[in-house]
């Protein structure tokens, strides 16, 4: 080597030196890691606890809405082990493994995590739920899309693996064509309106398109789509000029990550009427709305998880695990939408160990008990009470047939600072959207073939 | 479906003028914002023949680091002009580790030290700011926010954003220092010959590393002033990283060494792409515009193989 | 003295033009082939074989087929990822229009249309040279990303908008969907892999290797020595589009079991391309070894933190892996531009003159 290596990268020089001596560069890169990342995350898996690995993304394109949902999710999770010792005295062991929203990723996570005996997935991506749907019945680990992923998977029945509790994208697309029919004065009014839909052009935004088509078919009302692919999240400038020249009445909204703070922004800027702006939750964050600030009052977004921090459970996690430096949620978003979205998302597995551990009798869980705990879930109010979240969010309880529930969600609006509710529950169109998500089960099962038969037993 | 491709958008174009109107003024800014992240391609071409992949995370970073020295309460405009020492400290280290000992090797190696380069720029700044996204501080860099409102004619209505005209403002501003710097200044010059010929300059004197270190730094406050451009229009965030992407038919369009044909090249796509996407858009379903930009290049390209301002290609065996 | 070629006499011209004319190096292949073979199915547990040697030996295939187009033609190209991504979507549509047909051999026509598109998008390689052409690849890139999202039959109009992998069997024995063990997959794969690479191997020394590589050498010469520049750079196109295509489609079949577009976006590009880069251009065992650093670094830097016992959140590890592989990336281009390969190479010369320096 007669080249001139410049003493900025020492490691450079390390490696000339030392070629064959690969482990001390090993222990250095282990040494600058150590140095590098102070924060302690996990927790050293016990053999008699009970398992939970996240799949969280605090990095990537989508981070902005991850790391609130990742937090939450920790966090609930946590306070229970500092206040309760656990569940039914079973510490619960937590690992987070970082998706970046990338189904490569996603899949190697899966991968590492399962031969741990992990009892439930959240993926927390539609991609990545996808591909771990046909696993889950083979794996034995239930899924649980909390409001998001395979609307169809809402079907026990085809599905016995796969829990979207409480609520589908159907569900919610209909409550939102519900919430418009109410302010024009009744369903018959919708006729003639024209509905816009703009959505990231992805399987997620695609989802709730085959509902919203049938809709706007029964209900005589024009849909109009506007795909914002997911390169150009940030420049929005097109789909919003298409939407000032067809002026639709209502605006509807399926995004995620960056782009829901652009579309707002672009909403304002374009003087398109927010209070007839409405989105799906996953929109639902501070920094979405907050982007349009004071003149982004009046946009609505849908939401079945509490607002606010005035929640017994949430003090807790205020004192025991935030204010006590064991978390990495920044006090000022605690307590966020999006934040006490992961903390649902907590109480929904923490409920379905507890109930499998009644079901089961035993204290430390298998997959398939978790499934059984899952499929019997009921989160009555009095137990939201119990738990110190109540009216954080609507009861719900699954069926063996139905994993979603179609429970009912609410509206909330932004008040140029905060979110407040603007709706009370509403229920969704069960009527229209279970015939539409029995089709969409059996057509993938067809579709899937050979898809296997259920053979577990109803717990309930 | 003839109808539907030559007459009917004309049609609408000629229903609505304001409409059109506001059509080409989109087209234009994001014309303007395109022409912002080539430029930094094209500064750093010229003199180092080196493809810059890491200019679009290089905006990132530049706005990142604007907003997170803000909030750690340093005032907006101390803050920019830390964040422009911190694109100097960059472009001053990239030369040292990265260019220097990368000197004439072929160019798909320094473009993929650039895409190694945009890996750890990644990491490193999420490590440092985190991945949330960040609302830029529009209103403390006394960036105008609101909106005029023309109006004519019955209907008539053409909504100009006060951010998008600051932006074409500083663009042109930002262009024509650029084009005194190289004009008129000792360095300009220096920098100018080194784009001609890095041998002949070496044997004048001119010192290559230190007009690397220097075109970098220019880039970096190109990054700078497009990330807060961007920023304002959405928020800073590391998808942002991928608008990068939208500078390369620009490039291409306008040849990876002319200035002017970075700003040309970028009006050209921002008009065709807002008309395709508005009115051809809807005919095959939208969301056109991820590609559309590439096609009009491609077919540019085809009939001028080095761009539009490019320098002609001689080839000789 | 340890790789002594000295004394290997060849008698006759098959001999001398053998693959690999070297008794060690055939030795050396035997060895791999039989830990591959034999030493990994046996020893490895599922983690290993689903989440290491499966995508690595997809990624492999992958960036042999775009070094095939860059490496050996000289043409540089950013649109690999959507490639495979048409050989999966084929794929997908060959297996639900014949559901009772060989899934494997499905999967190996499935390149047949991915080397058809590929061709399409060489055209403008005949006029657009360089770098320029690298970014008209980006339009391939784009539009076909763009088809698989917006064109509904391609993905059976499932309302996710994604590809699923039904269960299939050959032979009796269950080779995709959820149920297939990951000892059947890497076993598919690994063979399909090892064969592409021999017929690759062999190409590339033949005739049309040889063009190929005047072509990326001077197109202009080539041409004046009777290399047609448009039939020989199509024909690049085509065999690299179908490896990737292959590639492509086993990756979904065999790895993902489902994908979304976004699978297939610019991102997977870059990974290919990073793999060819620092593999080395115009090498095969380049493009194993390129795809084994790219691949398995991130996977090893996951666990090193573990595995020292030492416990770091989980983002973290994924920021200075960022770090850590974007700076090796530099280092290596640094060291060695010409890759992986040559490090092995040089690795052999050592062993060639040990003990001695030179």
């Amino acid at each position: 080597m007669t080249r001139d290596i410049p003493a900025v990268i020492w490691p450079a020089v390390i490696w000339e030196e030392n070629k064959m001596n690969f482990r001390a560069f090993a222990l250095g890169t282990a040494l600058s890691l150590t140095l590098a990342a102070p924060f302690g995350a996990g927790v050293a898996q016990a053999e008699d606890s009970n398992y939970v690995p996240l799949l969280t993304y605090r990095t990537g394109a989508f981070a902005g809405s991850g790391i609130h949902i990742a937090n939450g999710m920790n966090d609930y999770l946590k306070m229970l082990n500092e206040r309760d010792g656990g569940i039914g005295g079973v510490k619960i062991a937590i690992e987070e493994c970082e998706t970046g929203y990338d189904s490569q990723k996603g899949i190697e996570c899966y991968e590492a995590t399962k031969g741990k005996g992990a009892l439930v997935y959240n993926p927390y991506s539609t991609g990545i739920t996808l591909q771990v749907i046909p696993k889950a019945a083979v794996d034995k680990i239930p899924v649980l899309s909390m409001g998001y992923g395979l609307s169809a998977a809402a079907v026990g029945n085809t599905f016995p693996w796969v829990y979207n509790v409480p609520v589908t994208y159907w569900d919610g697309a209909s409550v939102i064509i519900k919430y418009i029919a109410e302010q024009e004065g009744g369903l018959d009014k919708l006729k003639g309106k024209k509905i816009g839909y703009i959505f990231l052009d992805a399987g997620f935004g695609r989802e709730p398109i085959p509902l919203l088509e049938q809709l706007a078919k029964d209900y005589g009302f024009e849909l109009v789509q506007y795909p914002v692919p997911a390169k150009e999240m940030q420049n929005q400038a097109s789909q919003w000029l298409n939407v000032r020249r067809d002026r639709p009445d209502y605006m509807v909204m399926w995004g995620w990550g960056a782009m829901n703070p652009t579309a707002v922004k672009e909403a304002v800027k374009t003087r398109f009427p927010m209070e007839k702006f409405i989105a799906a939750w996953w929109s639902a964050g501070e920094e979405d709305a907050g982007a349009g600030g004071e003149a982004a009052k009046g946009f609505k977004t849908l939401n079945f998880s509490g607002v606010g921090t005035d929640f017994k459970a949430l003090g807790d996690i205020k004192t025991l695990v935030v204010d006590a430096g064991k978390s990495q949620t920044n006090p000022e978003t605690f307590g966020g939408a999006l934040y006490n979205r992961g903390v649902l998302n907590s109480v929904i597995i923490a409920e379905a160990i507890r109930t499998a551990q009644e079901k089961t009798g035993k204290k430390v869980l298998t997959g398939e008990d978790m499934r059984i705990g899952l499929e019997a879930l009921d989160l009555t109010e009095a137990r939201l009470e119990e738990i110190g979240l109540a009216g954080f969010a609507h009861p719900m309880k699954v069926t063996c047939e139905d994993h979603a529930g179609s429970h009912p969600v609410f509206i909330q609006e932004w008040d140029g600072k905060k979110w407040v509710k603007a709706t009370d529950w509403i229920e969704p169109m069960k009527e229209q959207v279970r015939p539409l998500l029995e089709a969409a089960a059996k057509d993938y099962a067809e579709k899937n073939a050979p898809w296997p038969v259920r053979t577990e037993a109803c717990p309930n | 479906m003839l109808y539907d491709i030559f007459i009917d958008p004309f049609v609408q174009m000629g229903a609505q003028p304001d409409f059109l109107i506001q059509v080409l003024w989109e087209g234009f800014v994001s014309g303007i914002l395109y022409a912002l992240i080539a430029l930094g391609f094209v500064l750093i071409f010229k003199a180092s023949g080196v493809f810059n992949f890491a200019q679009g995370i290089m905006v990132v970073f530049a706005g990142l680091t604007l907003v997170g020295l803000h909030e750690q309460g340093v005032p907006a405009f101390l803050a920019l002009i830390l964040t422009i020492g911190v694109m100097g400290v960059l472009a001053y280290g990239i030369e040292r580790v990265v260019m220097r000992p990368l000197v004439n090797q072929p160019d798909i190696i320094l473009l993929m030290a650039t895409i190694g380069l945009t890996y750890f720029l990644i990491g490193f700044g999420e490590f440092v700011f985190g991945g949330e996204p960040k609302r830029m501080i529009t209103e403390e860099l006394w960036l105008p926010t609101g909106s005029t409102a023309i109006e004519f004619g019955e209907r008539g209505l053409v909504l100009l954003q006060h951010i998008d005209i600051a932006a074409a403002v500083i663009a042109v501003l930002m262009v024509s220092g650029l084009a005194l710097f190289f004009n008129k200044t000792r360095i300009g010059r220096a920098l100018r010959a080194v784009a001609d010929d890095h041998q002949a300059a070496l044997s004048v004197g001119i010192s290559l590393n230190q007009i690397w270190a220097i075109v970098w730094f220019a880039a970096g406050i190109v990054a700078l002033a497009t990330g807060i451009m961007w920023g304002a229009r959405s928020d800073v965030s590391f998808a942002l990283e991928i608008v990068a992407f939208k500078a390369l038919p620009v490039l291409i369009l306008g040849g990876f060494t002319s200035v002017p044909g970075a700003i040309i090249g970028g009006l050209i796509i921002g008009f065709g792409e807002k008309l395709g996407e508005i009115y051809w858009g809807p005919l095959v379903g939208g969301g056109i515009e991820s590609w559309l930009a590439y096609i009009i290049a491609l077919i540019f390209l085809l009939f001028r193989p080095q761009g539009l301002f490019g320098e002609r290609i001689i080839e000789r065996v | 003295m340890f790789y002594r070629e000295a004394g290997q006499f060849k008698t006759t011209y098959e001999a001398d033009q053998a693959l690999f004319p070297i008794r060690q190096d055939r030795i050396a292949m035997g060895l791999i082939l039989a830990v591959a073979f034999v030493a990994i199915p046996l020893l490895a547990n599922d983690f290993f074989l689903t989440s290491i040697m499966i995508p690595f030996l997809v990624f492999s295939l992958a960036a042999i087929g775009l070094n095939i187009l860059t490496g050996f033609a000289g043409q540089l190209s950013l649109g690999s990822g959507a490639f495979m991504g048409v050989g999966a979507y084929a794929a997908y549509k060959l297996t639900s229009i014949f559901p009772d047909a060989n899934v494997i051999v499905l999967v190996l026509i499935s390149g047949v249309f991915s080397a058809g598109i590929g061709a399409i998008f060489g055209l403008p390689s005949l006029r657009i040279k360089g770098l320029y052409l690298a970014v008209t690849t980006l339009a391939a890139q784009f539009f076909l990303e763009w088809c698989f999202i917006r064109i509904p039959w391609l993905y059976n109009y499932n309302a996710s908008g994604a590809i699923e992998i039904p269960r299939r069997e050959v032979f009796g024995v269950i080779v995709t969907g959820a149920e297939a063990l990951p000892l059947t997959r890497y076993f598919i794969v690994l063979s399909i892999v090892v064969v592409i690479a021999f017929l690759v191997a062999n190409v590339i020394r033949g005739r049309i290797g040889r063009s190929w590589m005047m072509i990326r050498d001077m197109d202009i010469a080539a041409e004046l020595m009777g290399v047609r520049p448009l039939q020989t750079k199509l024909l690049a196109f085509g065999v690299s589009s179908y490896i990737c295509g292959v590639a492509g489609a086993m990756m979904v079949f065999f790895w993902l079991n489902a994908a979304e577009p976004s699978s297939y976006s610019i991102t997977l590009s870059f990974q290919i391309l990073f793999m060819v880069i620092l593999g080395g251009l115009g090498s095969i065992a380049g493009s194993f070894l390129g795809a084994a650093f790219i691949w398995i670094l991130p996977v090893f830097l996951r666990f090193l933190p573990g595995l020292f016992g030492v416990e770091v959140a989980a983002e973290s590890i994924q920021h200075v892996t960022f770090m850590i592989v974007g700076a090796l990336i530099i280092f290596f281009l640094i060291v060695e531009p010409h890759g992986l390969a040559r490090l092995w190479q040089i690795g052999k010369q050592k062993l060639r003159v040990w003990p001695f320096p030179y």
